[in-house]
């Protein structure tokens, strides 16, 4: 590992004050210290910024507001979430390990990296890892990667199931940095690759997300599914995140629809919701839907399979979310 | 840079390069061998210890992150002679075959013991689950066992669940 510094922030303001270029903030580390341990990452300085005071969950009127420390476990454990955002706690519950979900924090789920082999492995090219270097992945071992919203230059997936429900509730992400506090809407803080691959998010350097706002749960039904290679501690090679409001007469009247494992995005399937509002919520309504949304999947030889995946998991996840 | 942990019950301070995992201060400079080094990289388990009472993997956690904080290794799981209860069900249900996973597991199912909440396979969100074979096997997840004892592991932390 590439010596560097380190030093604990005082505060979310004096953290981005004390920012310089090679420097990275440091949340639990589950994710930033395999990469410094791989040589993918390589800051000069570690700026922990795991104990900050954002670690509270607190209703604001109909909104809550969950700090960018709180932990993965205590984010699904939380009452207000368990209650009122069933799919964002079951969302949590399945990605990592308990050992990981104690330590990993809300933010640094968020801005964690793809775990595509070759961004993980630095004796082979990406684009995302060196720039102009080249992507193996499209000619090599892709069968986890994207099948939405990729560029020739990278085919990563973005990792997260927490940024999935985030993307599903319209989450709002708070952010503050060298040019002052900003909102960043979910989803729209991760960025599809094009020809700059090596950005994940909309964040400049220094910016540092301070929490994450919860508006009112949309009405309706929800639900968190995930398509694995194993029933526990995997990634997504395709997962959902639903909500269905079905009115009296049988139409759907509101509908959100987030897929992981399919882009580097939290993939909010916006084609489909539009296919599905107001008409019949019938099994061959979600199909349509479906396919309304994966017209644009361009898939690679490996991992066409994710495409009738996807189709598949919106259509049951919706008929089981439907009266 | 100097750090001070409570390990095990006992503060030591240690002057340690920021590089190093807290898994590495433990075996290589403070002699607590009973944490293994399995992947190094999160996955396996088997550097699990307790970190201000939270199951966590110390070969993920920088030392100079974890400055100030409380370990518990698998060594400071007994009182003395007096195996922790996981202790004594491990061996009770034959819960190992080569053993270098246990100290992990041992720690984890500590950890896990302690930990509220529903997990990915509770159907009921709003309530706290009992410790079904399958809530144990699903909370378990993040540590591995290549020799396979996983059916004697789940039956020997069942035996001691509150």
């Amino acid at each position: 590992m590439k010596p560097f510094e380190y030093a604990r922030a005082t505060g979310p303001a004096e953290a981005v004050r004390d920012y310089t270029p090679g420097t990275m903030y440091l949340g639990g580390g589950t994710n930033l210290v395999d990469l410094m341990k791989l040589g993918v990452a390589e800051p000069d300085r570690l700026l922990d910024v795991s104990r900050l005071p954002l670690d509270g969950i607190e209703e604001a009127r109909d909104r809550v507001r969950v700090g960018a420390t709180v932990r993965n476990t205590d984010l699904a454990a939380h009452p207000l979430i368990r209650a009122r955002y069933p799919m964002l706690a079951r969302a949590v519950l399945t990605g990592a390990s308990g050992q990981v979900r104690n330590v990993a924090t809300v933010a640094g789920n968020l801005l964690q990296r793809t775990r595509c082999t070759y961004f993980q492995d630095v004796t082979r090219p990406c684009n995302k890892r060196r720039p102009g270097s080249g992507c193996p992945a499209i000619a090599g071992d892709h069968a986890n990667l994207a099948i939405l919203g990729a560029s020739d230059a990278c085919v990563a997936t973005h990792p997260s199931d927490l940024a999935v429900a985030l993307a599903a509730l319209d989450a709002e992400v708070h952010v503050t940095g060298p040019g002052g506090d900003r909102i960043v809407p979910m989803p729209g803080l991760h960025r599809l690759p094009g020809h700059e691959p090596e950005r994940d998010t909309v964040l400049a350097p220094g910016d540092l997300i301070t929490g994450v706002e919860l508006p009112p749960p949309p009405p309706g039904a929800s639900l968190y599914r995930k398509v694995r290679e194993r029933a526990s501690f995997a990634f997504a090679l395709v997962s959902i995140a639903a909500v269905l409001d079905v009115a009296a007469d049988g139409t759907v009247a509101d509908c959100r629809i987030a897929l992981g494992g399919v882009a580097h995005v939290p993939w909010r399937a916006e084609r489909a919701e539009r296919a599905l509002i107001g008409g019949p919520a019938t099994g061959e309504a979600f199909l349509q839907a479906a396919e309304a949304e994966l017209e644009q999947a361009a898939p690679l030889p490996r991992n066409a399979y994710k495409v009738p995946l996807a189709r598949n998991l919106i259509v049951a996840t919706l008929e089981e979310l439907a009266p | 840079m100097n750090i001070t942990l409570q390990v095990n019950g006992a503060p030591r301070t240690v002057d340690v390069d920021p590089r190093m995992s807290l898994l590495d201060l433990l075996r290589e400079r403070l002699g607590l061998i009973g944490a293994k080094k399995g992947c190094d990289h999160g996955q396996c388990g088997a550097c699990t210890v307790l970190i201000d009472g939270r199951r966590a993997n110390s070969c993920l956690a920088l030392a100079v992150a974890v400055d100030g904080s409380e370990v518990t290794t698998v060594e400071g799981l007994a009182s003395g002679d007096d195996l922790h209860p996981l202790q004594a069900a491990f061996i009770e249900h034959d819960a190992f075959q080569c053993g270098y996973c246990t100290p992990g597991q041992l720690c984890s199912a500590a950890g896990m013991l302690g930990e509220p909440g529903p997990s990915a396979v509770t159907e009921d969100l709003t309530v706290d689950p009992g410790l079904t074979p399958e809530e144990i096997a699903e909370r378990m997840s993040g540590n591995l066992c290549r020799c396979g004892a996983y059916v004697n592991i789940v039956s020997a932390i069942g035996e001691v669940t509150p």
